[in-house]
């Protein structure tokens, strides 16, 4: 009896063997990447899924399979990353049946990579040549400094710039700051006039980043063999510091973020300024309809006065995630619907998008000056931005657990045990023993 | 006062006392308030429009634009939201059903049936009770992508007619409530066991059957976890999955967020009716089982 269930499970194996050997020589002939890297395209047609979880991807897509017929795409919809997908995306490779594009913000790619749940489309058409399209940083983005790689298309930006309320400074008669002295010196005038510069978000530790980023700071570095974890850097810390000296001060709000009472701060006038992603121009219309007409938008505080450089606040690539079966047709569709003005303009109409490419700024919904900042074209102020970032900033491959460890010790620092800096310091450690614990390899 | 206190007593007995009486209430009267503010809050944030919702008091009404509203949700991306409506009554109304059909014939077996293995067999659903449906999600996941079947109607629907409480209601319920005698006199009268069980103990037995029919459709209708799975197109959506979705999508799109309001309140609706219109039967079915 043991010895038949033996046999057939032999038999079970030989089988399976079979089936897989045959699937990856047709992988090699009719489409998919092989050993050697080709990418080709697959006979007849094709139909691709592709897991977004931008409002209103089906209006892009479907400009798509108007001139494809023979590459369809079909979009589902998920919540964002950290919301379900990036989780969903994972169950899904290990189960092999992933969808075959995903998006993936530039935050979570390198995780993606460390589990080997993207492919890289380098040899696919046109994808190397595209590189001159986007700006330079978000292509280190899905590139992580690697020869002949690309693991994802980058989709969106967000530069970011100080949002403030012209009016209400310039009645207070003081000056719009340019580097960050004077914006703490701004903060100390504010707060005699009752109100305060800005809110200092606990939850947001990207946000936090984009700030270190601005700074010349990096959190993480991967020399191909392991992990450098920086989140202690000499430039992060003075970040925390300044901010943290703030805090102490009571010179900044500490309202939840994307809560009511945080749109209130906004609406009534309490918090005066946000350093904040092209995007947030959304959230201060819609969370502040109050103040129309007030804002303006001015580049970052710089800590070096005549400096410019620019944070980054989010973004998203797509990427062709492992298992699909077409990763040529994958990454024309990923290249086009990044690169094509149609297809930008439709994300951008349904989902507010900032494009990647170098002419994103160009699109005619970029073009006029809104109403709610005064008739300024805002866009002119990220488009700037955007060329500031700088190039070689690097996330890590376990960021929702330094977010949740970082924000932890942010909150403690706001609630007064602790500091920024502190929360810093821990977070170092525990994002290295939870790199460790994933056996990942770590530089100390 | 010592008028109404010696009343109290002649009516009550001695032994409750009026301090004990207007605790309770007390205490009955903060956790009904607890309870109903969010609901509170949730109705009079549905009936502002986008300036009132940051302007205004929150528990009070400014304009009322409550239909506008509604008629807005009904117009966005074509009534996806009244789409997701009907999916989750399917999912929680057939689902429950069905649930029901199940855990009232395995009951009604358990109870009136000896057989080899059946206290085991009760002890295995028992231990079902414990298991957390988060838990069963993920290996749920798996097994239904092994066989192709995820992103279907089916890979939600499936896993809900399962009900290892409503078994073991069930079973606690056809004990004390189906007499042996009845069963017996049906097959002496030439019933089958199927039809006994069709015409004799599901009648008898209807409390029971409503209280787990209420109990699993409020269970699916609130279940995220799985539909979050599972399920990549929104077409198959339940509403508590499709809310959260459009939730997370606040940042991108503002004005989402009053669809997601107005969503929410609709989608309770739903639950408020069933609860209503079942609490009678329910009521006597909780009673019967704790008291036998």
């Amino acid at each position: 009896m043991a010895n038949r269930i033996a046999r057939a499970g032999g038999a079970l194996v030989l089988v399976s063997a079979l089936a897989l050997s045959a699937c990856s020589t047709g992988a090699g002939t009719d489409g998919g990447t092989d050993a050697a890297g080709a990418c080709t395209p697959s006979d007849g047609p094709v139909t691709l899924d592709f897991t977004t979880w931008l409002p209103g991807m089906e209006d892009a897509a479907a400009i798509w399979n108007e001139k494809n017929p023979d590459i369809q795409v079909k979009v589902q919809t998920g919540p964002n990353g950290l919301g379900g997908t990036y989780k969903n995306f994972f169950n899904q490779i290990e189960a092999g049946n992933a969808p075959d594009l995903g998006q993936i913000e530039y935050d979570a790619l390198p995780n993606f990579r460390v589990q080997d749940g993207v492919v890289n489309i380098a040899d696919c058409a046109g994808v190397m040549d595209a590189q001159d399209q986007f700006i330079d940083w978000t292509w280190s983005q899905v590139t992580f400094g690697e020869d002949d790689a690309v693991y994802a298309v980058p989709q969106d930006t967000g530069p970011e710039a100080l949002f403030y309320r012209a009016d209400l400074f310039e009645k207070a008669g003081i000056a719009i700051p340019t580097t960050w002295d004077e914006y703490a010196e701004a903060a100390k005038q504010i707060r005699e006039e009752g109100g305060y510069i800005t809110n200092f978000s606990q939850s947001d530790i990207n946000a936090f980043a984009g700030l270190v980023w601005q700074a010349d700071g990096q959190w993480f570095k991967n020399d191909g063999e392991a992990w450098d974890v920086t989140l202690d850097s000499p430039e992060s810390i003075m970040v925390a510091d300044y901010w943290q000296g703030l805090l102490d001060d009571d010179l900044v709000a500490t309202l939840p973020a994307w809560t009511d009472e945080w749109n209130n701060g906004y609406n009534s006038g309490e918090v005066w300024s946000w350093v904040s992603a092209v995007w947030g121009a959304n959230s201060i219309t819609s969370g502040a309809p109050d103040t129309a007409g007030n804002w303006a938008v001015a580049p970052m505080p710089q800590w070096n006065e005549g400096d410019s450089a620019a944070g980054n606040w989010g973004g998203s690539s797509t990427a062709v995630l492992k298992g699909s079966e077409h990763p040529y047709e994958a990454a024309q569709f990923a290249l086009w619907l990044n690169t094509d003005p149609e297809a930008l303009a439709s994300m951008n109409k349904t989902a507010n998008i900032y494009p990647a490419t170098k002419t994103g700024g160009d699109l005619p919904a970029f073009s006029e000056g809104l109403d709610f900042f005064g008739g300024q074209n805002i866009y002119d102020v990220f488009a700037a931005a955007g060329a500031e970032v700088n190039p070689d900033f690097t996330w890590g491959p376990t960021m929702t657990q330094v977010y949740t460890d970082v924000a932890d010790g942010f909150s403690g620092a706001i609630s007064g045990s602790g500091t920024l800096t502190d929360a810093l310091t821990d977070g170092q450690q525990k994002t290295i023993d939870a790199m460790k614990a994933a056996a990942i390899a770590v530089n100390e | 006062m010592s008028a109404t206190k010696t009343a109290a007593k002649k009516h009550h007995g001695p032994r409750e006392s009026l301090f004990s009486r207007s605790g309770a209430m007390l205490v009955m009267a903060i956790c009904t308030f607890y309870f109903l503010v969010p609901i509170w809050w949730l109705f009079v944030a549905a009936t502002k429009d986008r300036s009132d919702f940051t302007t205004s008091a929150p528990l009070w009404f400014a304009d009322f634009n409550l239909f506008e509203n509604i008629g807005n949700l009904a117009t966005y991306r074509d009534g996806l939201f009244f789409r997701w409506m009907l999916n989750s009554i399917l999912y929680a109304g057939a689902g429950a059903a069905v649930a029901t059909l199940f855990a009232t014939m395995m009951g009604y077996a358990l109870a009136k049936y000896d057989f080899r293995g059946r206290e085991t067999l009760f002890n295995v659903v028992l231990g079902g009770v414990l298991v957390p449906a988060t838990a069963l999600a993920l290996p749920l996941f798996l097994v239904f992508s092994q066989v192709g079947a995820t992103n279907t109607f089916w890979s939600v629907f499936l896993p809900s007619i399962v009900s290892p409480f409503g078994v073991y209601l069930a079973r606690i319920y056809a004990t004390s409530s189906v007499p042996d005698e009845l069963v017996e006199a049906a097959r002496i009268d030439g019933s089958g066991e199927v039809r006994t069980f069709f015409t004799v103990a599901t009648r008898l037995m209807t409390p029971a059957m409503v209280t787990i029919f209420l109990f699993q459709f409020v269970t699916i209708w609130n279940n995220f976890f799985l539909p979050l799975i599972m399920l990549r197109d929104e077409k198959l959506f339940p509403v508590t999955l499709g809310l959260y979705i459009w939730n997370s999508q606040v940042n991108q799109i503002p004005e989402i967020r009053a669809y997601v309001i107005i969503g929410a309140l609709l989608s309770i609706i739903p639950l408020i009716i069933a609860f209503l219109s079942l609490q009678r039967f329910w009521r006597s079915g909780l009673g019967t089982g704790a008291l036998k």
